[in-house]
């Protein structure tokens, strides 16, 4: 193989890559936070709720995992500004993101809703707790000691796969800022290999960050590695 | 909405149907290709990663850091790595076997993880009776431990494979024609974003919702113990 | 010169050493007894025997030649004369009891397949286990898995047959049946050593019987003599707990 390797031009524009790489993890955090948000109510509702709520949120859940995420982007991208709706690419990438995620979180977290006894839940009922109530002071504590590691595992997934995908509607996060760097001086393989390190190096410090935090916060052992 | 309804006979037209079954067929036959690949080369990283002794540590060191470093690595990424790294060695190289390859070392990452759970499922003392008979550690392997270990590796296996054929959109991003790339093409002609990205997504869930459930009929299938299965 | 010689051996789990310096002999057509109690390291001669247990310390000769557990050619040649039963059959459930019994004749001796299967249901008629020679480890007692284990090692024509405690997993109207099997081939003259903790077959099976405490062996005697009048007060104690018992 007769390639020169010339690094000097990535470390001469390696703050556009942090720059990257620090919008990849506010993508990654917004996407996973608000998409617990949605899989919280999402797996109250296949839990508890009423039937025609609970068919909803099933069709919901059916259909985004069984498309591809960049599908869904692009259809916020593309189709809506034809019902006159028009978001930022940004903004197409955070809900498409945002929408993905609730619908994995929903299932990751009503397995661990299904963990909960219905003893324990009884108990909260005659001690005069409301629904709501019983969610944040039984079911939320609970779950979270049994699913946290599925939940981190999943927060890696969204960093990795979910937020690369934004660089093809032209979001410049890790992956986009590879691809503009490149298209100036065609220097692709340098700019991908240290891309690649970044989100090796990005992922290792969430995992092992998210591994303290549950062992802090909820005393689970989080698989680091 | 009138623009997509007025467009509909004429997106749906027979050509257009052609070019949407066969990017379907590409998306498929390059998921199976390279997911089957990837096993297979998967199988032989976790055997690798077993070699006894001090002289295979850096062999199984490499086989650990093989399966960390590429969970951690965005297909993209790997789309491009493998793109611009076999162009610079090889100039004659097609695209698909480009995606091909790029899925396989993805999926190599992912199921040597799910290989490994099963094989560790398999007691320890299947292998002792086995080392204790001779067999050769290969022979252990592929005649006592993969085949009690096929019930646990299978169905999570066929669910990755099933999962990923979602992910192989990414591989439209270097011109492979398969459906996302189609669906691109379709949209650059004129035609609505809603009822061609409407219609790909479709075309996903019809390949992805069918197979993810066989792959859970399968696992509860494969749960159940062989006596009870077919009562000789 | 005894069949089997065992000179001094010592073993280790992880930094547990097991075995300090474990001595005696087994003659041909002999049947030896390891007793003692739980954690004394009967179960570990045997695994060290067929190189399951690496060996630090110390020799073993088989029929004069000395095994070297540090070449793995030298502990083939061990494990094709001495082949083991376990406590827990480990049977390999994906096989039918003949595919259990041909494996290892087949794949490893490479021998004809009709040949091995002729020979094999032989073995299962000796254990009296013939008739199920299709059915699955899953399907049978645990006496019956035990008595296929027994066919399963004696198809590799051993020269020297390890039991390792093999009526212990066994329900106890389950036990006889393997017995038997032992007394059978006891009575054809095959070489064994066994570790067991049915007192009353030691002592009618072995002529001799030694008594190991600790990973040492404490002593080594026949049968009348060592279950009726040990020499060493440690013995004398085991014998007295587990023969009232």
């Amino acid at each position: 193989m007769n390639y020169n390797f010339q690094f000097n031009v990535v470390w001469r524009n390696f703050d556009v890559l942090l720059e990257g790489a620090w919008l990849t993890l506010q993508l990654g955090v917004f996407a996973f936070t608000a998409g617990c948000l949605i899989g919280l109510v999402g797996a109250a509702i296949r839990s508890y709720g009423p039937a025609p709520l609970r068919w909803l949120v099933n069709i919901y859940v059916i259909f985004i995992t069984n498309t591809p995420a960049l599908i869904q982007i692009y259809f916020l991208y593309f189709a809506l500004p034809e019902f006159g709706i028009r978001w930022s690419n940004e903004a197409c990438v955070l809900i498409g993101l945002t929408l993905n995620a609730g619908a994995y979180l929903t299932m990751i977290l009503r397995a661990g809703f299904l963990s909960v006894r219905q003893a324990e839940m009884e108990a909260g009922e005659t001690m005069g707790m409301s629904l709501p109530q019983r969610i944040r002071y039984i079911v939320v504590p609970h779950i979270a000691k049994s699913i946290y590691p599925a939940l981190a595992n999943f927060f890696i997934v969204i960093l990795v796969m979910g937020t690369s995908v934004g660089a093809l509607i032209g979001v410049d996060e890790l992956t986009g800022q590879a691809i503009n760097l490149s298209t100036v001086n065609y220097r692709w393989l340098e700019y991908f290999t240290v891309a690649a390190l970044m989100y090796v190096v990005l992922t290792f410090i969430a995992s092992i960050g998210l591994a303290l935090l549950g062992r802090w916060a909820f005393r689970v052992k989080a698989r680091i590695f | 909405m009138e623009r997509i309804l007025s467009q509909m006979p004429e997106f749906f037209s027979a050509k257009n149907l052609v070019l949407l079954a066969q990017s379907a067929g590409l998306t498929l036959s390059m998921t199976l290709m390279g997911c089957l690949i990837g096993f297979g080369l998967a199988l032989v990283l976790v055997y690798l990663r077993t070699t006894p002794g001090l002289w295979a540590l850096p062999l199984r060191v490499t086989c650990i850091a093989y399966v960390e470093v590429f969970r951690r690595i965005p297909f993209l990424v790997v789309i491009y790595l493998v793109l611009f790294f076999i162009q610079t060695i090889a100039t004659d190289v097609s695209l698909f076997t480009i995606a091909v390859i790029s899925i396989c070392i993805y999926a190599i990452a992912y199921t040597a993880d799910i290989i490994r759970g099963g094989i560790d499922s398999v007691p320890y003392t299947q292998i002792e009776a086995a080392q204790a008979m001779n067999l050769s550690r290969l022979q252990t392997m592929y005649l006592c431990v993969l085949p009690q270990a096929w019930p646990v590796i299978v169905p999570p296996a066929i669910a990755f494979a099933v999962s990923f054929i979602k992910d192989t959109a990414l591989v439209s991003q270097i011109g492979v024609f398969e459906l996302t790339f189609r669906g691109k093409e379709l949209n650059n002609q004129g035609y609505s974003g809603a009822l061609v990205f409407g219609t790909i997504a479709l075309c996903y869930f019809a390949m992805s919702f069918p197979l993810s459930m066989l792959g859970q009929h399968l696992e509860k299938r494969l749960a159940t113990p062989r006596g009870k299965r077919n009562p000789r | 010169m005894p069949h089997l010689a065992v000179n001094g051996i010592h073993a280790k789990y992880g930094s547990l050493d097991v075995l300090h310096g474990i001595s005696f002999d087994v003659d041909r057509g002999e049947v030896v007894s390891l007793v003692g109690p739980s954690g004394s390291g009967k179960s570990t001669v045997l695994r060290t025997l067929v190189g399951l247990t690496p060996v630090t310390g110390g020799g073993i000769e088989v029929d004069g030649t000395s095994i070297d557990y540090r070449s793995s050619r030298s502990v083939r040649a061990a494990r094709d004369r001495m082949a083991i039963v376990f406590q827990q059959y480990n049977l390999f459930q994906n096989m039918s009891v003949l595919g259990n019994v041909t494996l290892a004749p087949r794949r490893v001796k490479g021998r004809k397949r009709q040949e091995v299967e002729a020979e094999a249901m032989d073995l299962l008629d000796l254990v009296g286990m013939a008739h199920k020679a299709h059915a699955y480890p899953d399907e049978l007692s645990g006496g019956q898995q035990q008595r296929v284990a027994i066919a399963r090692a004696l198809a590799l024509r051993p020269e020297i047959l390890l039991l390792d405690e093999v009526t212990s997993a066994l329900d106890p109207e389950l036990v006889n049946e393997v017995l038997d099997a032992v007394r059978r081939l006891a009575a054809e003259g095959m070489t064994m050593l066994l570790v067991s903790h049915e007192m009353a077959f030691v002592r009618e099976v072995s002529s001799k019987v030694v008594f190991m405490d600790q990973g040492k062996v404490i002593e080594a005697a026949p049968p009348a003599k060592i279950f009726d009048a040990p020499d060493s007060e440690r013995a004398r104690d085991f014998f007295g707990k587990v023969l009232r018992g």
